[in-house]
């Protein structure tokens, strides 16, 4: 863990009365300490492209009086500084009378250890799989015209300092490792892309040259891609494949039902709780204590410990995700859901690992039923309006459904659906429940945070395709 | 305030030097100070304060041909000694690349122009509150409109680029951004939409009224929106989506797309790309320009460029690296463009709405659809449906697709172009684009 104040003029104690004594009369507000180092280490056209390394220390000192946040960050951590920030504070919330709310959830579960994952694992090693990454791939014939493979580590250790001097704490590991290959035949490109990760070493993803498997993905996803046609225009059944497609759900309800757009009635769900937004036999949560996933936390941004939500409990409408200050303002409590990119941003209610669980049926039900649609399997990104409820997220693998058979693949399309709509769309729920490979990474208001998605096979009887075959 | 350029130097110097000592044959440093201020206003009252001061330095050390990079917001000299340590360590652990180098000396950048990048008011946050007023007082003028958000931005920044080969220069720049979202509801539907305003100096920035105007009426026309059905349609791109597209392109001729053979157009050089009457230009010495610079983040000296020519490509994006592979030498590109824009056309935006007899006006688009390896475009995308030149009503739920290299060759442009951000266009016709709907 980091002594945030071993080589500061400022001591913790002085730190402490600064603190109480800024936010006494506001209803909520911390000093976050934040100490991460990052490296990166890329494999790009036959050689180590980049290898750098980023330690970074700030502080964010907040303070809210009723629906108003006053923020200030900086680098330094001195008396100085401190105080500037408090006097920053202090100038915008003028005449504050409120009450601080000392009350903060206690737990003591952990989702994932104390450990530094860059230093688990010499540059060497890392810069050796980097390079049998290419080796194996560029043996995999001459289609195989570039390969990119990178590793991508963390460690975050965060520190939350409340009025009265309590004091929460977490060290974070993050990992990733992605690779990307492009492969050409007559003329024609195409790309693939995997990677896996979360919140443990590397080596608990890459052992036994599992990394082997990582790159058959992204070769198998580059490969279709060559032989596939235009995608068809217009509105179709769509059958979407476990896992990663679960990127639907995050976008189509997920941003729409966190609770700052709710309290600001800007989502086109503030006024649907307690209401059917789903068929049945469609239960969402957003989980944050799954073990060593990306997106789990054992506190989150504020100090609260993250939990388990759930949001649409068989097709009915449950929970929002909140933070403190827009749970205080809806008078319920946080979900432990308020996350922030680093110290330079204010907290937002974010999603964790956002998932969909299974039904009954199996996939192979779900094909055979559909005349004429898609099937969907692998996804690049996604994006939503959450005031007008519409959503949109990218094919990067999928293929035709003809007469209940797979036909075949069809080029990456963009596929644009209505959140509070999508879900009662939603007419076969898959038996077969599957996390992402940890690779997500959600932004809002210009803020990306590490996050999970999982779902089973899902049928939506009807949903526009973005081809260019009318 | 803002750090000067002594402090700036002074640390950056120390990094070279030590870096130096430590064995490294070639280094470079920058060293980078921002600080803004921001207020946030919701429903005409204040939401959200937000002042931060970003210090940040990143060194490359190069031992021959190896090279590695640290980057860290800790200036203390503890801190820089051990991650330089660390910088010079790694580095000799590294495998070699044959292209990697610093920038040729000749190349780079030996004056530094004022191009009025910096503009010393202040302006206070109860200012910034008063402007605000006056925005949202605009905005939410019409009962349509059931919530508002604006924000106010003041930012001013300044760095030193410096290297081992004796380039070591910096300015100050300044942005005064102010931004107003507002939402729209009707019976049958809830809409957003914006408007921005972003410039070098305070005085020049659009009137909090006529902001604040704009963004509700943008939002209020978006009501109660159809869908349509799928066809084959001229597309025509409001200003702000029209750039977008200038910018897939700009990242499709970066020199390291084309090194790495993963653009549509590489190997296009001297070829037809665009329509006959399209000409690009890259201008980086455009007096208060909000991309405007010296030189490039190696120390390369920018020089305007003309990317396209009569619809014919002449130059790629370069950097020193991606041009040592290529075998050219940098035009000043590293870390992208400047003041990048298409010359305008030289028909009207109302001829450019009468053109067709039907097409759909595109205000916005979402998601991530644009591949560069192939040149597949495909986004959601919200708008208008034109009829002999009239807007009739709004549409949404729907995408819009096709391959660049087609649209590339079917572009028409208005003569309305204005330089409100970096990257600009005049309002863009695409004959031939296929939407899907119902």
């Amino acid at each position: 863990m980091s002594n945030f104040f071993e080589k500061s003029d400022l001591s913790r104690k002085e730190a402490e009365s600064i603190i109480s004594d800024t936010l006494q009369k506001c209803d909520d507000g911390e000093l976050y300490l934040e100490n991460s180092k990052a490296e990166s280490i890329l494999l790009d056209d036959n050689k180590i492209k980049n290898s750098s390394y980023n330690s970074d220390l700030g502080f964010g000192f907040r303070a809210i009086s009723d629906e108003v946040v006053a923020y200030s960050h900086s680098n330094e951590i001195s008396k100085n500084s401190l105080k500037q920030s408090s006097e920053n504070l202090k100038s915008t919330l003028k005449s504050v009378k409120g009450t601080y709310n000392h009350e903060i959830p206690k737990s003591n579960k952990k989702y994932y250890d104390n450990i530094n994952p860059i230093e688990q694992k010499s540059l060497n090693e890392k810069i050796k799989i980097l390079n049998d990454v290419n080796d194996y791939l560029r043996s995999k014939g001459d289609k195989v015209k570039q390969v990119t493979a990178n590793f991508l580590g963390e460690q975050k250790s965060v520190e939350i300092i409340r009025s009265g001097g309590e004091t929460l704490s977490d060290v974070r590991p993050l990992v990733r490792f992605n690779v990307s290959v492009m492969v050409e035949k007559d003329g024609r490109k195409e790309t693939g892309v995997y990677g896996v990760g979360g919140r443990q070493s590397y080596d608990s993803y890459l052992k036994d040259e599992n990394w082997k498997s990582v790159c058959d993905e992204a070769l198998r996803i580059a490969s279709v891609n060559l032989e596939s046609k235009p995608a068809p225009a217009g509105e179709m059944k769509v059958v979407l494949g476990p896992g990663w497609p679960a990127i639907l759900i995050h976008e189509a309800v997920g941003h729409g039902l966190e609770g700052d757009f709710n309290r600001k009635k800007t989502s086109a769900f503030h006024n649907l709780m307690g209401q059917k937004v789903a068929s049945e036999g469609v239960t969402i949560i957003d989980d944050g204590t799954i073990d060593k996933r990306r997106g789990s936390l054992t506190i989150d941004d504020e100090g609260t410990p993250t939990e388990k939500t759930v949001l649409i409990e068989n097709g009915i409408l449950k929970n929002f995700m909140q933070d403190r200050l827009n749970a205080r303002l809806m008078k319920t409590r946080s979900t432990g859901s308020g996350r922030r990119e680093n110290y330079r941003h204010i907290v937002l209610p974010r999603m964790r690992n956002t998932m969909m669980l299974s039904g009954k049926q199996t996939q192979e039900e779900m094909i055979k039923s559909v005349d004429k649609g898609i099937f969907a399997v692998s996804f690049g990104g996604g994006q939503v309006d959450i005031t007008s409820g519409k959503f949109v997220f990218n094919c990067t693998e999928a293929y035709e459904i003809v007469d209940g058979k797979i036909g075949s693949p069809i080029k990456g399309a963009t596929l644009i659906g209505d959140g509070p709509s999508i879900l009662k769309e939603v007419s076969m729920v898959g038996n077969d429940m599957m996390m992402d490979p940890g690779i997500g990474t959600c932004g809002k208001a210009g803020q990306g945070v590490p996050v999970g998605v999982a779902q089973p096979s899902i049928l939506i009887d009807k949903m526009t395709v973005g081809g260019t075959k009318l | 305030m803002v750090k000067d350029q002594e402090f700036l130097r002074k640390k950056s110097s120390y990094c070279l030097d030590l870096a130096k000592k430590l064995g490294a044959t070639d280094s470079s440093v920058v060293v980078k100070n921002s600080v803004s201020e921001t207020v946030n206003f919701r429903n005409k009252k204040l939401d959200e304060a937000n002042r931060s001061d970003d210090l940040g330095i990143s060194i490359t050390t190069y031992i021959g041909k190896k090279k590695s990079s640290i980057s860290s917001s800790n200036l203390l000299t503890d801190n820089l000694n051990i991650l330089i340590e660390k910088c010079v360590e790694t580095t000799k652990n590294t495998p070699e690349d044959e292209f990697n180098s610093l920038p040729d000396r000749d190349l780079l950048a030996n004056e530094v122009k004022d191009l009025d990048l910096y503009d010393d008011s202040h302006i206070a946050n109860d200012e910034k509150i008063d402007y605000l007023k006056k925005l949202e007082a605009a905005a939410s003028n019409d009962k349509k409109i059931v919530n508002t958000e604006s924000s106010f931005t003041q930012n001013k920044s300044n760095f030193v680029l410096a290297n081992s080969e004796g380039f070591c220069d910096g300015y100050k720049t300044s942005s005064f951004t102010a931004s107003s979202v507002t939402v729209a509801k009707d019976k049958k539907s809830m809409e957003r939409d914006y408007e921005y305003s972003s410039k070098c100096f305070l005085k020049d920035l659009d009137d909090a009224d006529e902001l604040g105007k704009i963004a509700a009426n943008q939002t209020i026309r978006k009501l109660s929106p159809k869908k349509i059905g799928s066809e084959k349609i001229a597309i025509i791109f409001d200003k702000r989506i029209a750039k977008g597209i200038l910018s897939t392109f700009a990242s499709a001729i970066s020199s390291s797309a084309i090194s790495r053979g993963t653009s549509f157009l590489k190997d296009k050089v001297n070829q037809k790309i665009f329509s006959d009457k399209i000409n690009v230009f890259d201008e980086p010495d455009i007096l208060k320009g909000l991309g405007s610079r010296n030189f490039d983040s190696e120390g390369v000296k920018t020089n305007t460029l003309k990317l396209v020519d009569q619809g014919i490509l002449k130059h790629y994006l370069i950097d020193t690296y991606n041009g040592n592979k290529l075998n050219l030498k940098s035009n000043g590109r590293c870390g992208g463009t400047s003041n990048l824009y298409f010359e305008n056309g030289n028909i009207s935006f109302k001829d450019l709405l009468n053109s067709n007899s039907k097409s759909l006006y595109i205000t916005e688009t979402i998601g991530h659809g644009s591949n560069i390896v192939t040149g597949d475009y495909s986004v959601g995308a919200t708008g208008f449906l034109i009829e002999n030149g009239e807007f009739k009503y709004p549409i949404n739920e729907i995408t819009i697709a096709g391959n660049f290299k087609d649209m590339f060759q079917n572009i028409t442009l208005a003569n309305d172009l204005e330089f409100k951000y970096a990257t600009n266009s005049p309002t863009m016709l695409i004959e031939g684009m296929v939407v899907a709907g119902k």
